[in-house]
């Protein structure tokens, strides 16, 4: 579906200018801009408290924008709220499933939210049920559902009235390996059939599966933006070798590494070279005399560049 | 209208799964109390002086009881469920991410403890009737004021409830409130009885205006001015409670 026209340019499904968000004097989101075009799935990446979760519930229309601009599907969350979530779908962090109910009436009932017939919340609910792989779990109860099944439920809930855009947010913390690669699989194929994505995450893997651009949030502001490969074009090398030294060595490994690589990064555990060639580089530590425990050569990948944006790493 | 009317969908499917449960206690619980208070303890109360004007006391009690299950089944009503879908299951939440808005939620909420008030006491006059405790043609509508005496308790104690971080508050609510409300507001005996004192305290409860209500169409005895005078008390207590909840609500589900 096209968007609708304004000067010749289509209009952005989400449109944030100074976008902030205030709690009493703490600032979660200080004025951010931002732009999501129709049909592309954009991230919002950063730690815990970056004020992700913050920014999707202002998109969501259901914690009020405390100053700036935000535009959702061309209209004001604050005059047109159930206008614009009406076509919305919305995964929360927490999942918020009703635990008195069955997996099918989970949706049905949420489909009756948005005005559905009964007769139509139920094809619905059948038929999303079917895409999530949850058809034969319909009338078991809520509470006996692993945590990926769970949150299955939830983004089939999230799809009940056939939303233009989708907020996930942070929609495979604590799921195993094999539950994230399934929920990964079913967004892949929501963006394939046109329906604009936005998510939150804090992995980085997650963030380059899934997202064609986006932005790295930390403290409350944008510090980059860009699709994955931008970003690591702009902000790292191609390669970096991680390098582990016995216990105490990496002490006095002072300037021994100095131009071995465009940049040197020293972690409390290990070494990394940002270089574009990271064979040359292990031959060249060699030379010098040096002796890893371990050298591993990898590809880039956004962990470091919020490393280098921020001079921290991304855990919890 | 229709959005308030989808969280009153939402409460009846969730009722459906639990209906059969509640209709048994919905039942015993004016059996047992007419029997042993009514009939039990009345046959004392009749065979001394007695009432004013010779009522016998199980007819006396039976409204005043009609009145008080609705105040207690409202009370229950509007706090742990109604925590359990703030604070523990998040189902407001979820519903706030669609087209329902906060004043729906509090609307359609509040909606269906007024059809479970009904519910409820319907079966009390029920077992009133059966018993030969309605004694006028119009005691029927004891039902509208055991209902009314119901909200002008859940739509207060729901705006209290939305303030709530968990459930330890709702002890002193049952202790303080529910409990000598249902004692002392003329359920089991005339507030005429109480010493001078506190006859105004009991005056001003929305219980003493719900069980004199009920009390006086039950027994034939109501006239319009008294009859006004308490609809007024109840519908301005829920009406001033609902207003409180619009606000605690928001507080609670939007941030």
């Amino acid at each position: 579906m096209p968007g609708r026209m304004s000067r010749g340019e289509p209009l952005p499904l989400v449109h944030a200018r100074g976008l902030t968000k205030r709690f009493g004097a703490f600032t979660a989101v200080d004025a951010i801009d931002f732009d999501v075009a129709r049909g592309e799935a954009f991230g919002f990446l950063g730690p815990n408290g970056a004020g992700k979760t913050s920014t999707m519930r202002m998109i969501g229309c259901v914690s009020p924008v405390t100053a700036g601009t935000l535009r959702v599907l061309g209209l004001d969350p604050a005059t047109d709220g159930p206008r614009i979530r009406a076509r919305l779908g919305v995964v929360p962090q927490q999942d918020s499933l009703d635990m008195e109910l069955t997996v099918r009436e989970n949706l049905v009932i949420y489909g009756r939210y948005f005005d559905l017939s009964r007769a139509e919340a139920r094809r619905r609910a059948d038929a999303l049920l079917d895409f999530v792989q949850l058809l034969d779990r319909a009338d078991s109860q809520v509470e006996p559902l692993s945590g990926g099944m769970k949150r299955r439920l939830t983004i089939a809930r999230a799809l009940i009235n056939e939303p233009e855009l989708l907020l996930l947010d942070e929609p495979t913390t604590g799921l195993d390996p094999q539950a994230r690669h399934l929920l990964w699989d079913k967004l892949y194929r929501l963006k394939q059939e046109g329906v604009t994505l936005v998510l939150t995450t804090h992995y980085m893997d997650e963030a380059e599966q899934l997202c064609d651009r986006l932005v790295v949030m930390d403290k409350a502001k944008i510090v980059a933006e860009g699709s994955p490969r931008q970003l690591i074009e702009r902000y790292v090398t191609r390669e970096v070798l991680e390098l582990r030294f016995p216990a105490g060595a990496s002490v006095d490994l002072d300037g021994r590494l100095e131009g071995l690589a465009e940049r040197v990064e020293q972690l409390p555990d290990r070494v990394l070279l940002y270089t574009d060639d990271g064979e040359a580089a292990v031959v060249a530590v060699h030379e010098r005399g040096l002796r890893p425990e371990s050298a591993l050569v990898r590809r880039s990948t956004l962990e470091d560049v919020f490393l280098r944006l921020t001079g921290r790493t991304l855990v919890d | 209208m229709g959005r308030t009317l989808r969280v009153v969908e939402y409460c009846a499917r969730v009722y459906r799964r639990s209906w059969r449960g509640t209709l048994f206690v919905t039942f015993l619980s004016p059996v047992l109390f007419l029997g042993a208070m009514g009939f039990g303890l009345g046959g004392f109360v009749d065979r001394s002086d007695g009432l004013p004007g010779g009522v016998p006391y199980a007819a006396f009690l039976a409204p005043g009881l009609l009145a008080a299950q609705g105040m207690q089944t409202a009370a229950f009503e509007s706090t742990y469920p109604i925590m359990g879908r703030i604070v523990w299951d998040r189902v407001y939440a979820a519903m706030l991410a669609t087209p329902i808005g906060v004043r729906d939620i509090v609307l359609g909420q509040l909606a269906w403890i007024g059809f479970r008030l009904v519910l409820v006491t319907s079966v009390f006059f029920g077992v009133m009737v059966a018993f030969g405790l309605a004694r006028s043609p119009i005691a029927v509508l004891g039902i509208g004021a055991a209902t009314l005496t119901g909200l002008a308790f859940a739509a207060p104690i729901m705006a209290f409830t939305a303030t709530q971080r968990n459930d330890q508050g709702f002890n002193a609510i049952f202790r303080f409130g529910i409990t000598p409300l249902f004692l002392f507001s003329g359920t089991f005996f005339p507030v005429e009885q109480l010493p001078t004192l506190l006859q105004p305290i009991a005056w001003l409860t929305p219980t003493y205006h719900g069980v004199a209500l009920a009390r006086d169409l039950a027994l034939g005895a109501a006239t319009l001015p008294a009859a006004l005078v308490h609809l007024a008390v109840l519908v301005g207590v829920t009406a001033a409670g609902l207003a409180a909840a619009f606000v605690t609500f928001r507080r609670a589900l939007v941030v």
